[in-house]
């Protein structure tokens, strides 16, 4: 094989690899700097040798067992040094040789979840949600700094430090780069559910502009949903994102018109929905289900995802159902957006007035005050109750509110919409 | 990108023999790794040829022909639907995947089409046009 093509093998296999080999070492050296160092340094060994010798059978097992020996020589060269420093007698020496023997018992001990530790690592609650992001789209994602901060819309600078801290905080914090147990895992798995979500929407919400690195946050969002699942299959709450994310991802082609606009869901193109990606959200829903999850937030939301996805017409939506549900995530997850969301639902099953009630009862509370959404839903609803003067000026005051280009250009648009 | 990873037909496969366990099982455990990496969207084994059916199109005829179809080497027993990085990604993949067949057999790799391909001949008023027509269609 032309070293070339071996080169870019060598490169694809450490690629495939490289979270777990990460997640296993950190494990090990307790540090996730070093461990990725040590990763790299088994891919220039894997480069200088491969070639010759072919590609092995296992190359996950190889590169670990290359790196795992890196990191016993350099435990090794550091204790030597220290010993020489400090000439200290039996005492160090006892301690190094277990620091040597733990590390050689961990190299047998192999548990295969080093990528879940990795994620839940990279997910600590220490960290804020954007370093959570960030360090998770590096380390189990594999994307470069560059590309993190471009899809971020960031700079470099800001991302790179940003992970450097990360890092740092979750050393000082004393992580222990394992999955936890029992309660902790509840409550650290929403940590890990709410980054993957924040991801797949970062990527969601652009809808257009001249990077696609952006919606490919989603598709990287997707995959580690997918991982997530494969990873953790009797959990139920990770079901429920990923049958969200799946049915929400099908309507990826529908979601912006030829104009460049947002297309709101009753009005879209459903013969464009991807039916593959909602038939995996559905099994995924039903999956959920199945592990009883049905009052979990993540399956509530697939579950509303869902009743968009099964109507093939926007009239034949369940409307009623789908104000059940608002009913009952706002009692489990009480918060403005939801109440808004709910007082949609209301207004598209029972009518205009029944939103506008709640509606009111939003506004009354001082909540979601300055979001383009909240008159911008209000506008509709007084639209549909054929009060298009009301309706206009609401539509007005939301297209005041709103800093998105083509969520502005669309308010605008319906304002004209409601005549003089 | 996706990629539809195709496994090519045998005489075995068309013969309708079917895979020893020992197969099923590092089928099994291949498949849950792609499950594990997060890059299977889907996959399916299919029937042999003999169950299948073709329709021949010529202006407005329509011809049903029956299988088992001759040309063995250019059938297929089976497909997979990944998502993947690149093709680079795609082919390691399937270098780890078991034989799929007791002799020698061929997979293939097709990326698949996303709308990025269709790059300028896809221009803003070829997708409104696109969109009238379904509109005109659906009422």
């Amino acid at each position: 094989m032309a070293t070339r093509e071996t080169h870019q093998a060598i490169e694809t296999v450490f690629r495939i690899e490289r979270a777990r080999l990460i997640g296993g070492l950190a494990r090990l050296v307790r540090d996730i700097d070093l461990a990725e160092e040590l990763a790299q340094d088994a891919l220039v060994t894997a480069l200088s040798e491969w070639p010759q010798s072919g590609v092995p059978r296992n190359p996950g097992a190889w590169l670990m067992a290359a790196a795992k020996r890196r990191a016993i020589d350099g435990f090794r060269r550091r204790e030597m040094l220290k010993r020489k420093h400090a000439e200290i007698g039996r005492d160090l020496e006892d301690e190094q040789e277990t620091g040597v023997d733990a590390i050689e018992a961990a190299m047998d001990d192999d548990i295969g979840d080093e990528l879940l530790s990795l994620i839940f690592t990279a997910c600590h609650p220490v960290l804020s949600p954007e370093a959570r992001a960030a360090l998770t789209l590096r380390l189990i994602g594999g994307l470069t700094t560059d590309e993190i901060a471009r899809a971020f819309l960031s700079s470099e600078a800001t991302i790179a430090q940003r992970i450097v801290r990360a890092k740092k905080a979750i050393a000082k914090a004393g992580a222990a780069y394992e999955v936890p147990r029992g309660e902790e895992l509840r409550a650290r798995l929403q940590s890990v559910l709410s980054v993957i979500y924040l991801i797949f929407n970062e990527g969601y919400a652009a809808t257009s502009g001249p990077d696609l690195l952006r919606p490919a946050l989603s598709i990287e969002a997707q995959r580690l949903a997918r991982i997530l699942a494969g990873l953790m299959p009797d959990e139920p709450e990770v079901f429920g994102l990923l049958a969200l994310i799946e049915i929400q991802s099908s309507r990826f082609a529908a979601r912006v018109g030829a104009d460049g606009l947002p297309v709101l869901l009753t009005d879209q193109n459903r013969a464009k929905w991807d039916r593959l990606a909602i038939r995996r959200g559905l099994a995924a829903l039903e999956r959920a289900h199945g592990l009883g999850g049905a009052t979990a937030p993540y399956v509530l939301q697939a579950d509303l995802a869902a009743c968009h996805a099964r109507a093939l017409k926007a009239e034949d939506t369940d409307w009623p159902r789908i104000a059940g549900l608002y009913d009952t995530l706002l009692d489990i997850m009480p918060s403005p957006v939801v109440a808004l969301n709910r007082a949609v639902a209301h207004c598209m099953a029972f009518g205009p007035d029944i939103g506008l009630q709640l509606i009111a009862d939003i506004e009354a509370s001082g909540a979601l005050a300055n979001y383009a959404l909240l008159p911008a839903a209000k506008g509709d609803f007084l639209f549909r109750a054929n009060r298009r003067a009301e309706a206009k000026a609401k539509f007005e005051e939301a297209a005041a509110l709103s800093s998105n280009e083509k969520e502005l250009a669309f308010l605008l648009r319906r304002a004209v919409e409601c005549g003089d | 990108m996706r990629v539809m990873v195709i496994v090519k037909a045998t005489g075995d496969s068309e013969a309708g023999i079917m895979p020893s366990t020992e197969l099923l099982e590092a089928m099994g455990n291949y498949n849950e790794e792609l499950v594990k990496a997060g890059i299977m969207l889907a996959g399916e084994g299919l029937h042999p040829s003999s169950k299948g059916k073709r329709i021949a199109f010529d202006g407005p005829g329509r011809t049903v022909i029956d299988g088992p179809f001759a040309e063995t080497r250019e059938l297929i027993a089976g497909f997979w639907l990944w998502e993947v990085k690149d093709m680079a990604e795609a082919v390691e993949w399937v270098k780890r995947c078991p034989n799929p067949m007791l002799g020698p057999s061929e997979i293939e790799i097709r990326p698949v089409f996303e709308a990025a391909d269709f790059g300028e001949a896809l221009t803003p008023e070829i997708a409104a046009q696109e969109e009238r027509l379904r509109e005109q269609l659906s009422k």
